[in-house]
């Protein structure tokens, strides 16, 4: 379980990071994201600074962090923490890039443990939640803008939403029934799994990798 | 008994998320809220908006759930429950998946889970929403920050601050 992840990236294992490095940089990465969007961050690091990945390799691990469970940001950082130094190196990249939120979430959540009785402690997270939402929403129809275009995945998106949503079924029946499902419809050599897939319109396409996902 | 039941219930909720941390956010709220007790349906909303003024990643805020129930143990349980299970999942996956790299099987899980993932996106967003959009004010905060962000790139952490700021001043003031 020691060898790194994958062999097709021999050009980037030459100059391996230190384990040090690994750490600091997404220690970095994890400290500067204000506002989400750690996965920008992370590009901005591993693809312009440190050159660790390029472009199309930063998008193939962030294809399979967002295909797999998880935090994406997470997920994105065991994969290349792998690729550079094995189990070891994705340790040490989720730990430095949790580490700075998690000392300040938890900061926070105790200092508003003695005051979340204050009327403008509250109010103000009324606010930041509104806002939230206003952010949410824009995240989901620049990731989602593609799914909106066809009955087959608007179905299975309607499906999705209105079962978890309006009919709280449990999440892991959600998943057990509506996703070995939507995979089958696009199985290979299928009609669906033939179509082609629109490109995204690219005035989405560049933003969307600035904010969040 | 209780951090047992913390360890259990988030790292299924870790395992199900599915597209990220906002497609589980409904199933976190009815499970802390309404199954267990643990928090009430504002301290979930307040908890959440403590995750978006902190840096990385937004769902580090499930600790403060631990927190309140069992103090520091409690957060850190949530952590470990939250965290570790995808990591160790998505670290074996991701190494399958470069075995697989030509296999259209891959292909066909990524197109199919891709709508399925923004379905829960939405649901997650519209949980938010039912908990934040409480008056007119906010329900402003929510449209303009939406509007704002699909025409322009604007810093999300400011935008998020400044929300805040004008429902706090919205409150004091009473200009609503």
């Amino acid at each position: 379980m020691s060898e790194p992840g994958t062999a097709a990236v021999t050009s980037t294992t030459e100059a391996r990071p230190t384990l040090g490095h690994i750490f600091k940089i997404f220690l970095m990465a994890g400290a500067i994201s204000f506002g989400g969007g750690v996965v920008a961050y992370l590009r901005e690091y591993m693809v312009r600074s440190e050159g660790w990945l390029n472009d199309d390799e930063f998008l193939d691990a962030l294809e399979i962090s967002q295909t797999l469970p998880g935090l994406n940001s997470v997920n994105l950082s065991v994969v290349v923490g792998d690729r550079m130094r094995g189990v070891i190196g994705a340790a040490v990249a989720v730990a430095g890039m949790l580490l700075p939120g998690t000392l300040i979430v938890m900061t926070l959540g105790v200092l508003w443990e003695q005051q979340h009785q204050n009327i403008l402690v509250k109010s103000f997270l009324i606010g930041v939640a509104a806002a939230a939402v206003g952010l949410l929403a824009t995240v989901t129809v620049q990731l989602g803008h593609r799914q909106f275009t066809h009955w087959l995945d608007l179905s299975l998106l309607t499906a999705t939403f209105v079962a978890v949503f309006f009919f709280h079924v449990s999440l892991v029946i959600v998943l057990l029934t509506i996703g070995p499902f939507a995979v089958w419809m696009y199985r290979p050599g299928s009609h669906h799994g033939e179509r082609e897939v629109k490109l995204p319109h690219p005035h989405f396409h560049r933003r969307h990798e600035l904010l969040r996902q | 008994m209780k951090l047992f039941s913390l360890f259990w219930v988030f790292a299924l909720l870790g395992l199900c998320a599915v597209g990220g941390g906002t497609a589980v956010l409904p199933e976190m709220q009815r499970m802390t809220v309404h199954d267990y007790h643990w928090i009430t349906d504002n301290q979930f909303r307040s908890i959440y908006s403590i995750g978006q003024v902190a840096p990385g990643p937004n769902m580090l805020m499930v600790m403060l759930i631990g927190y309140k129930l069992a103090g520091f143990l409690g957060a850190f349980v949530v952590g470990i429950a939250f965290f570790v299970p995808d990591c160790v999942l998505t670290l074996f996956a991701n190494r399958l998946w470069v075995h697989f790299a030509a296999s259209p099987w891959r292909k066909a899980i990524q197109r199919g889970m891709a709508p399925v993932a923004i379905g829960l996106m939405l649901a997650g967003t519209m949980a938010i929403a039912r908990l934040s959009v409480i008056d007119a004010v906010s329900g402003a905060i929510a449209i303009i920050v939406f509007a704002m962000l699909l025409w322009r790139h604007v810093n999300p952490a400011l935008v998020i601050m400044v929300g805040g700021l004008i429902y706090l001043l919205s409150t004091r003031f009473h200009f609503a």
